[in-house]
């Protein structure tokens, strides 16, 4: 039981990050109908981002995660603005294609910026763990878990209380209608843009002190996020979140109790099952079928 | 003028060694033919159905592995008290092997991810190649893990102890690999003006309109997924008994996105296009090797990639043979399911079965 309680309490904190790479991805896909892969680098980003700053340079570590983030949102803006502007009305798979050269080069700048050896991130927090009851937490994971959640929070409430985030639902739901109502579609699909890929580098800058950073770091992170936005149902923001944390504790658990080698494959068992059984994912609306 | 112009190339490819002797060129265009066979089989389902497959490399690698497997012979130990002992088999079987088990998977992802329409279909296939890689590595009874499946025998041909041909060195490999690139040329443009083909085009062009004059659309995109990945896997086969060596490096993503390139540079949707653009993309790399290092020729992919997409969006053999049309002044041909233009669907309706 005890091992149960610690492996819920790791699959949740790894949940929490999940789901932000999981909003981030199914809001670029509801609002912009763009099958994002430069999420995964723009995660890897985020987490050089901490590492250049808090160990290179030598910032303080709270400062360089928000320089990460900020960052992140800005490169996700350029991204929007150089590559995604030009090919509006594009079909979905030009895009694709597209998302998938920027993807490449990124991945092998950042390698070629930083070398492959993967680099370990310095932080503030405590070695030994904290003792909680039967759980155990590294402070360090519970201060990670911690900001995902206000992150998290803090979405939920960009979207449903602020006037940008009523104009992004109206977006989602229906563009050329948003736009008659004086929605002004370029910025929204930039501001989309970047709050995803700022979300994206804040869990890698997240988790990047908690494992290590390397440049392919981002390419199972991607998976992941794709395994999660069809659990939740593409372009579903609740869904996506709790296919976050349904991922994190699936991953965990099987690590566990099946295998541990398999560990990453777990998104993918995931995929299967709810395409078998709820093809539209699990919390989808009628009208969300991609 | 039109038909004799891909015998005229074969012609062409097939006398390459005989006044180019430098081995180590040989090489690069065998590895070229292998991966021009995965574009063709690529090509199959991005250009003719129009979806895209992001894990094809899967349906490679389990070609390659499968071969490999059945013609070195295996062992799975269940239990302590159960072993399943397969003994090894000759290598023309395992060729077959592998082409058969790429296509049940094949077809297996396609039922799976056909159920909805999108980028499921993307995403199942990236994901599936990823766990591949992972069962490659991790199933170390089986593949041998990260230390590789060795001394791979090479494709031998006739009857034992009579006549046999065994592909050991690199002429007789290419001129295997040029009779499946053949092949695989010949069965696509058999497919493609079939009635299947026909449906292929109807449904990428405009899928409700496809469906209601009948089309099963769902039936059709699992039949061209369950060809393209034996294609693939026959591609893979042909590899691992090339060079004899399988490791689970064979599933990384940049091979597909290396095919990617090839069909969409060349022009997908049309049975010239991802030779050119394998010719190219294949040769590309030991241009570029010269001057570059890897990661900056694979940021030289990635830019390539976009600016074909950005500036040739139908790739270059469509773009050529535009040209062509307006020096030589005719109209374009209407009854070429080829073109990408909505004449296919005039010949739809004859494709409801």
């Amino acid at each position: 039981m005890d091992q149960f309680l610690q492996h819920a309490a790791n699959g949740l904190i790894l949940g929490g990050t999940y789901a932000l790479l999981g909003i981030g991805l199914t809001l670029i896909f509801g609002i912009m109908r763009v099958v994002n892969f430069t999420h995964g680098e723009l995660y890897t980003f985020g987490a050089y981002m901490v590492f250049c700053f808090a160990t290179v340079l030598e910032v303080d570590f709270y400062v360089s995660l928000a320089a990460a983030v900020i960052l992140g949102v800005v490169l996700g803006a350029l991204v929007e603005l150089i590559l995604l502007r030009p090919l509006r009305g594009a079909d979905i798979d030009t895009t694709m294609l597209v998302m998938i050269g920027a993807w490449i080069a990124l991945q092998n700048g950042e390698q070629l910026l930083w070398g492959g050896v993967a680099k370990s991130v310095s932080h503030p927090f405590p070695a030994e763990p904290l003792v909680i009851g039967p759980v155990s937490v590294a402070e360090l994971r519970l201060f990670v878990i911690l900001v995902a959640l206000a992150l998290l929070v803090g979405v939920y409430l960009l979207i449903h209380k602020t006037k940008l985030g009523k104009a992004m639902r109206a977006t989602f739901q229906d563009r050329e209608t948003a736009s008659l109502m004086g929605v002004n579609i370029d910025a929204i699909h930039t501001a989309t843009f970047a709050l995803g890929s700022g979300l994206a580098a804040a869990a890698g800058a997240l988790l990047g002190p908690v494992f290590v950073v390397n440049p392919t770091m981002g390419d199972l992170v991607a998976l992941k996020a794709f395994a999660i936005v069809i659990l939740g149902g593409l372009g579903n923001i609740v869904g996506a979140t709790l296919g976050g944390f349904i991922l994190g504790l699936v991953e965990e658990f099987g690590a566990c109790y099946v295998s541990s080698g398999y560990r990453d494959a777990m998104g993918f068992l995931l995929i299967i099952v709810v395409l078998f059984f709820k093809p539209t994912g699990l919390f989808a609306r009628k009208e969300r079928v991609g | 003028m039109r038909r004799l112009l891909p015998w005229l190339f074969v012609v062409f490819l097939a006398s390459v060694p005989q006044w180019m002797h430098d081995q180590y060129f040989l090489h690069v265009l065998i590895n070229t033919g292998i991966f021009t066979i995965a574009a063709m089989s690529l090509n199959l389902l991005l250009g003719f159905t129009g979806q895209l497959s992001l894990g094809h490399v899967a349906f490679f690698g389990i070609g390659a592995y499968t071969s490999a497997l059945v013609s070195l012979g295996f062992d799975l130990h269940f239990n302590d008290s159960y072993v399943f002992v397969f003994e090894r088999k000759p290598v023309w079987f395992a060729f077959v092997c592998g082409i058969a088990v790429a296509g049940l998977c094949g077809w297996a992802i396609g039922r799976l991810s056909f159920k909805v329409r999108g980028a499921y279909f993307v995403i199942v296939t990236i994901s599936f190649a990823q766990v591949m890689r992972l069962v490659a590595l991790n199933w170390v009874d089986l593949t041998e893990g990260p230390m590789a499946l060795n001394n791979i025998p090479p494709i031998t041909l006739g009857i034992p102890g009579i006549w046999e041909l065994t592909f050991l060195r690199k002429l007789p490999n290419y001129y295997l690999i040029l009779c499946v690139a053949v092949l695989s040329y010949i069965v696509i443009h058999r497919l493609v003006h079939s009635r299947a083909g026909r449906a292929f085009i109807a449904l990428r062009e405009n899928e409700p309109l496809a469906a209601s004059v009948g089309i099963d659309v769902t039936r059709y995109l699992v039949l061209a997924t369950a060809v393209s990945a034996g294609m693939a896997g026959a591609a893979g086969g042909l590899y691992t008994h090339y060079v004899r060596i399988v490791d689970p490096d064979i599933f990384l993503f940049i091979y597909t996105v290396t095919m990617v390139i090839m069909v969409i540079s060349g022009g997908k949707g049309t049975l010239a296009g991802p030779i050119v653009g394998g010719l190219i993309f294949g040769m590309l790399p030991q241009v570029l090797r010269e001057f570059a290092r890897p990661e900056a020729q694979w940021i030289i992919y990635g830019v390539a990639m976009m600016v074909i997409v950005l500036f040739l969006p139908q790739g270059i053999v469509p773009a050529i043979s535009a040209l062509w049309r307006r020096r030589s002044g005719r109209s374009p041909d209407r009854s070429d399911p080829e073109s990408k233009t909505m004449a296919g669907l005039h010949t739809a309706p004859g494709a409801a079965p």
